[in-house]
């Protein structure tokens, strides 16, 4: 394999590599993975591509070592970032709610593969959308991106970076075995007109790193701190709190609100049509790309048609939702598992307008736009 | 003759909070004997440390007791954490405390695949031979037949020897002493902080709370003799018959050699990456 410099250039990449580049060009500089489909050409490549900018990349015994290893990594001052699937996702919670207590950013790609258990390894799924936000123990916010393309596979992690340092917590990178595997052209921006977000740094004399604002400042070990990080119940000062009431509450409803208070700046989606459409259509990741043909193929049979894409799905863009099902007659929930974010559409517009699931798991087959033409015109015929 | 560290010498090393553990507890020992430790070797503060500590009893003593960077993690990934802390900042010593359940019970892979990497960080292992903190369940290291609270007829699992695992596994240095053995644990930890490479000090502990008292051993007094009299200098082992050496605990230094740390096998990787960019 030869290496690659990144320039401001188109390539044809794979969504993996496409990955691990956005990583490097968001300042990662530390990863830690076990090998696992359909994520393993992450390792690869930063295994590669990391130590060639000066950066570390590790392979541990297990997915808990993994994210162990970037958790100490991102308090010693390092960007750093995990990638994996179903199974070691399943591994990674408790440390993903540990990060997310201790407010240790970090980025974690879970490239999704048809589950439960061992499932199909190398067959696409899109199961592990609510394990996502409800994974880890205790009350939790996730950010959760979801990519659907190799162009956003380089953009999105970056972002990801961007919003798990700016707000202090783990990020999710929400990918499928699809998009994950796919080669399409991808246009690399001028490295400085890509922005790149980083912690915010303590002044000299600061002392409470931990929660008098919501997003407290983040200083790294060795740089004379004497930092207390607790998975347990702290105060604004990282001391251990592990009965008091108040503490808890004051901590943990920080910790939740510091993202619902900005859901406005962390959700992002793409919308077609939503103000006037009869027929809406809801989908995420390699689904979606099924949903832009079926919409002009209804379009051609007269069927107005609009969509949302979540490019953002934790938190849950609410109001671009309730939006469209103001004059949608019934909406559409696609998703290559068997029904998940469905219930979360059903949660936020109730049952003002039909919501109808469109499910189709096993062998990795996608959702065709055909098929889910079909489920239009008998739901509207 | 060397100077005598006073109590209120290692004071500075620590926050003041009041410590958490049980009347008589073994963690002090360890606490006092790796501050003396530090002391002996020259530091005034902790600033070059990064403690790190999974969960149990023996991972309160660093968090947030050291006037130092701490990290109390997640249960038995202390050694993971402390790969990632010691990887990006190589400069700083990093140290895991740990109890015998979170290092070879729920952690166990984590401590050989360190010891297997000569990961350049020191662990010291508090080996209290119970889950003490849960109270007084069997352990990976509880001896056998001893009552415990899931043990009421006596464990029937033999105990694991992780000193004797760690040098397998390729550690740099191991040493084990018991808490009856302070002085000796304090140089064993000042040797384990000195050395580059992956090191190993266990400190078996008395727990009078969740296991002294359920083994018949009422008092620190008791557990502290038990301690001793069970406890045989490794170079007597050699001409004693392996069932004599049955329920004994093996003291002394067990390893000390130098071999080729993950740091600087990490560093020379990047090293030789940038040349092949430069030249390609």
């Amino acid at each position: 394999m030869t290496t690659k410099k990144i320039k401001s250039d188109t390539e044809f990449w794979q969504g993996n590599e496409a990955c691990a580049e956005g990583a490097i060009t968001a300042g990662c500089r530390f990863f830690a993975g076990y090998p696992i489909t359909p994520s393993s050409e992450i390792a690869e490549h930063l295994a590669l591509r990391l130590p060639q900018v000066g950066g570390i990349a590790i392979q541990m015994e297990d997915e808990l070592a993994s994210l162990g290893a970037v958790i100490g990594a991102s308090c010693a001052g390092a960007k750093s970032m995990t990638a994996t699937s179903g199974p070691g996702f399943s591994l990674m919670q408790e440390n993903i709610g540990y990060a997310f207590m201790t407010e240790a950013p970090c980025v974690i790609v879970d490239v999704q593969r048809a589950g439960p258990a061992t499932g199909q390894a190398t067959k696409c799924g899109q199961g592990d959308v609510m394990q996502a936000r409800w994974g880890t123990h205790g009350d939790y916010a996730a950010i959760v991106l979801s990519p659907n393309s190799v162009q956003e596979m380089f953009d999105m992690t970056i972002r990801a970076f961007n919003l798990a340092e700016k707000f202090r917590t783990p990020v999710v990178l929400l990918a499928d075995e699809v998009i994950a595997h796919m080669r399409e052209k991808i246009v690399l921006p001028p490295l400085d007109k890509v922005e790149i977000v980083n912690r915010r740094k303590p002044k000299p004399n600061e002392k409470a790193f931990f929660g008098l604002e919501d997003v407290p400042s983040m200083p790294s070990f060795g740089e004379g701190f004497n930092i207390t990080v607790t998975g347990s119940t702290h105060d604004e000062y990282g001391i251990r709190a592990t009965a008091d009431p108040v503490i808890h509450r004051k901590l943990v409803e920080r910790l939740v609100g510091k993202i619902l208070r900005n859901v406005d700046e962390i959700v992002d989606y793409e919308s077609y049509n939503v103000d006037k459409c009869n027929v809406g259509i809801i989908s995420y990741g390699c689904t979606s790309r099924s949903v832009y043909e079926t919409t002009e193929l209804a379009e051609k049979e007269g069927i107005d048609a609009g969509l949302i894409r979540l490019k953002t799905i934790w938190p849950f863009p609410e109001k671009i939702v309730k939006k469209m099902t103001k004059n949608a007659k019934v909406v559409f929930v696609p998703e290559m598992n068997l029904r998940q974010i469905f219930y979360e559409v059903q949660r936020v517009v109730g049952d003002t307008v039909p919501i109808v699931p469109v499910n189709k798991i096993g062998g990795g087959e996608m959702i065709t736009p055909e098929e889910l033409l079909s489920e239009i015109e008998k739901e509207t015929r | 003759m060397k100077k005598k560290v006073s109590e209120t010498g290692i004071k500075k090393f620590m926050r003041d909070i009041p410590l958490p553990f049980c009347p008589g507890c073994g963690d002090v020992t360890v606490m006092s004997s790796f501050l003396r430790a530090v002391q002996e070797l020259g530091y005034d503060s902790l600033s070059k440390f990064v403690f790190c500590s999974g969960i149990g009893c023996a991972a309160w003593i660093p968090s947030p007791h050291f006037i130092a960077d701490t990290i109390h993690t997640t249960h038995g990934r202390s050694i993971p954490v402390a790969t990632g802390v010691k990887l990006i900042r190589p400069d700083l010593n990093v140290v895991v405390f740990g109890g015998d359940g979170d290092l070879t019970g729920i952690g166990l892979s984590h401590l050989i695949h360190a010891a297997r990497r000569n990961v350049d960080i020191t662990v010291v292992m508090v080996n209290n031979m119970i889950y003490g903190m849960t109270g007084g369940q069997v352990a990976p290291t509880t001896p056998l037949k001893a009552k415990t609270t899931t043990t009421p007829y006596g464990n029937y699992e033999r105990p694991i020897d992780a000193t004797r695992l760690v040098v397998a596994a390729g550690a740099s240095y191991a040493a084990r002493w018991t808490t009856a053995h302070a002085e000796q644990l304090k140089e064993a930890m000042k040797k384990g902080l000195g050395i580059r490479g992956f090191a190993f000090v266990e400190a078996v502990s008395h727990c009078p709370t969740a296991f002294g008292r359920r083994v018949g051993l009422k008092t620190i007094v008791n557990i502290l003799d038990w301690l001793k009299e069970n406890s045989v200098p490794i170079e007597n082992t050699a001409k004693m018959a392996e069932k004599d050496l049955e329920g004994k605990i093996v003291i002394g230094e067990f390893v000390h050699r130098r071999s080729p740390t993950f740091t600087e096998s990490v560093y020379a990787i990047i090293e030789e990456a940038k040349k092949s960019v430069k030249t390609s």
